[in-house]
């Protein structure tokens, strides 16, 4: 693959020192414990870039993991770390340039989909995702994000989804999901045991997930809604690096569920959504939440597990991807393997499946940048041979991202397998 | 006082000194650092175990990355263990330490200790040659790396110039070839006080950062 043209984008009309001054003040709050752990431990060992989907595709030495973070470890050591009076003394660590930081925007947004598989192999267990993540509320404080994704961001925040599913869109949907599919589509109930999340990419694209959303809810007799006030759990604040929108985009999904006095609050098939409210979402917020979050893909595993949900078995194959922030990153792999066990299906895995699973190129707001569009069909090659190598008769996720950057490899490649939605399988099975 | 006296003396009692002040400073350094409140609802809460987890899991890889890094892993490992066997395996390092210490133990047979010896020397080369050869870790390769190459490796040259007894003897305390002991104690004391300031810290910084992972992971029921 030829390397693209270096490129990088910009918000506002900053000037540079103003740049610099604002990543080096949203790193110098992110350098915290954990953090810190972590920038004095990287041993140099190059560990990380085998198991990178990036690096293995293309096996260019700048996509090695910890090299993503090369700006935000020097500013820590120059800054904060222990010995930092003595790297400034002696100019040991120079200070980041906005030219380093512009450097760096493809390497932080375009080849990290912040999937983890990096920190199973590290030696020193380095969790650089998390890394990533911090480095991009610098970039984002000094204007430096992708223009698509920081577009994508601003619309979740200014109209409630990346996508235009706005309050208006989503009523007009459910209207017509209910009357197409004859099943209840509850909006904005004033109460309700259960409120379902959704992701903009389900809305506008994989509209049958709210149907199968739907008619699983009601097959288990839960009490459910979906609020206008909160639906989109997709947290573009968080993939931006936009720390006030990650919290306000949080926020709305818990003021939602407390309006409704929901018990638990259901995560659609959207890894990076799990991620944002499950495990950031009272961190961000600074206080524990007053429900239980879970997964869809868990949600349906702890219903078929008690009988709640009762399903038609299916002889068939199936090779399933885990989204990296649901498995991984996540601590529900087995969760999806259960509702598969339950549905009899023949579980064939990929060659690094489970926690070691291959991201699809498309997490992180990866495929919300097209300009990563070829690298990201490159790593997708890897994900298209260990499918095929499983000669599975379907294949089946739990993210509808990552059925987005599948559909699009498969457009691109012209790959002979479409991928499923777990949901919508178990909605087709139930009994 | 002569060079051998500056070594066993002054020097060695400053380079202790750095070792440890510097090692207490560092760890301090990341310690008083905020930490964030965890406030989700943990999946597990035995995170003490998911540490102890994360620090035995990583000592060697899983079978998917075993392919591709396993002969980096294989040589870092042959050097670390052959360097653990000539620093306290080998009979006038024992005496040194019971020197310094009072406390003392067998030595390795004269074989062990050549053998790893060897495979200390190969393995640190190769090292180095992986490391200017691999387009990965030369990009990644600062100052640190090379320095900290070479402060391991002078304890090794210069000990190597001193193998003029059997191997099982103690050496005596006034050696025939002083300034060569003297310049062998100050390559040690060299390694001891750079290793608080260096990529060395992976001594002790691998427990804290494969056990912050272990713990944080574990609290999510997620794999570390």
């Amino acid at each position: 693959m030829n390397a693209p043209a270096a490129r990088w984008d910009k918000q506002g009309a900053r000037g540079d020192a103003e740049r610099v001054a604002g990543a080096m003040s949203a790193f110098m709050r992110d350098f915290g414990r954990t953090a810190a752990i972590y920038l004095e431990s990287c041993i140099h060992c190059g560990h990380c870039a085998e198991a990178c989907h990036f690096y293995v595709a293309t096996r260019e030495a700048k996509y090695t993991p910890i090299w993503k973070i090369e700006p935000f470890k020097q500013a820590y050591q120059r800054e904060a770390g222990p010995f930092s009076w003595a790297y400034r003394m002696l100019n040991l660590k120079r200070a980041v340039t906005l030219g380093e930081l512009e450097e760096w925007q493809e390497l932080l947004y375009d080849s990290c989909t912040m999937c983890g598989r990096c920190t199973l192999a590290c030696p020193m267990a380095i969790d650089i995702a998390g890394l990533v993540g911090l480095a991009r509320h610098g970039m984002f404080e000094a204007g430096l994000a992708p223009q698509d994704l920081w577009a994508a961001a601003d619309r979740a925040e200014r109209e409630g989804s990346p996508l235009g599913a706005t309050p208006k869109v989503l009523r007009e949907r459910l209207e017509w999901l209910a009357d197409e599919h004859d099943v209840p589509m509850h909006l904005d109930l004033e109460q309700a045991d259960v409120l379902v999340t959704l992701s903009s990419v389900e809305i506008m694209k994989y509209p049958l997930s709210l149907v199968a959303a739907a008619k699983v809810m009601e097959h288990a007799g839960y009490s459910w809604t979906i609020s206008s006030r909160g639906y989109e759990a997709t947290n573009f604040g968080m993939l931006s690096g936009n720390v006030a929108w990650q919290r306000d985009m949080t926020r709305k999904l818990v003021d939602a569920a407390i309006a409704c006095a929901a018990k638990l609050v259901v995560l659609p098939e959207c890894g990076h959504a799990y991620s944002a409210l499950r495990w950031q979402g009272a961190e961000v917020l600074g206080r524990a939440l007053p429900f239980r979050v879970l997964h869809i893909s868990e949600f349906l595993a702890e219903n078929v597990a008690d009988g709640r949900i009762r399903v038609k078995p299916l002889e068939a194959s199936v090779a399933f991807h885990d989204p990296c922030q649901v498995s991984r990153r996540g601590g529900a792999t087995q969760a999806p393997r259960a509702v598969l066990a339950a549905l009899g299906l023949e579980l064939r895995e990929t060659e690094d499946s489970g926690d070691f699973n291959f991201c699809c190129g498309g997490g992180g707001g990866v495929i919300a940048n097209p300009r990563a569009d070829a690298l990201r069909h490159k790593a997708f090659e890897i994900k298209m041979r260990q499918l095929d190598a499983t000669g599975a008769g379907m294949t089946v996720t739990s993210c509808a991202n990552c059925r987005l950057s599948f559909d699009d490899g498969q457009a691109h490649y012209g790959w002979g397998r479409k991928m499923g939605s777990l949901l919508e399988l178990v909605a087709e099975r139930l009994a | 006082m002569d060079l051998l006296a500056f070594a066993r003396g002054p020097a060695l009692t400053f380079a202790l000194a750095v070792f440890a002040l510097g090692s207490l400073w560092r760890i301090l350094g990341i310690l008083r650092r905020p930490a964030r409140r965890e406030l989700s609802e943990p999946r597990s809460t035995a995170t003490g175990a998911g540490a102890a987890r994360a620090i035995a899991s990583h000592m060697w890889h899983a079978k998917n990355f075993r392919r591709r890094s396993l002969a980096r892993s294989l040589n870092a490992y042959a050097y670390h263990i052959g360097l653990a066997i000539v620093a306290f395996g080998f009979m006038p390092h024992i005496a040194f330490i019971e020197r310094l210490t009072g406390l003392s133990w067998p030595a390795l047979p004269g074989w062990i200790f050549v053998a790893a010896v060897a495979l200390t020397f190969v393995g640190l080369l190769y090292a180095l040659m992986e490391r200017l050869a691999s387009p990965v870790l030369r990009l990644l390769s600062n100052f640190d790396d090379y320095a900290s190459w070479v402060v391991t490796i002078l304890p090794m040259v210069t000990g190597m110039a001193l193998l003029t007894l059997p191997l099982a003897s103690r050496y005596p305390i006034a050696p025939d070839r002083p300034v060569a002991v003297a310049l062998h104690l100050l390559a040690l004391e060299l390694l001891l006080a750079w290793l608080p300031f260096s990529k060395l810290a992976h001594a002790f910084l691998v427990f804290i950062s494969r056990g912050a992972t272990g713990a944080a992971f574990s609290r999510k029921g997620a794999a570390a």
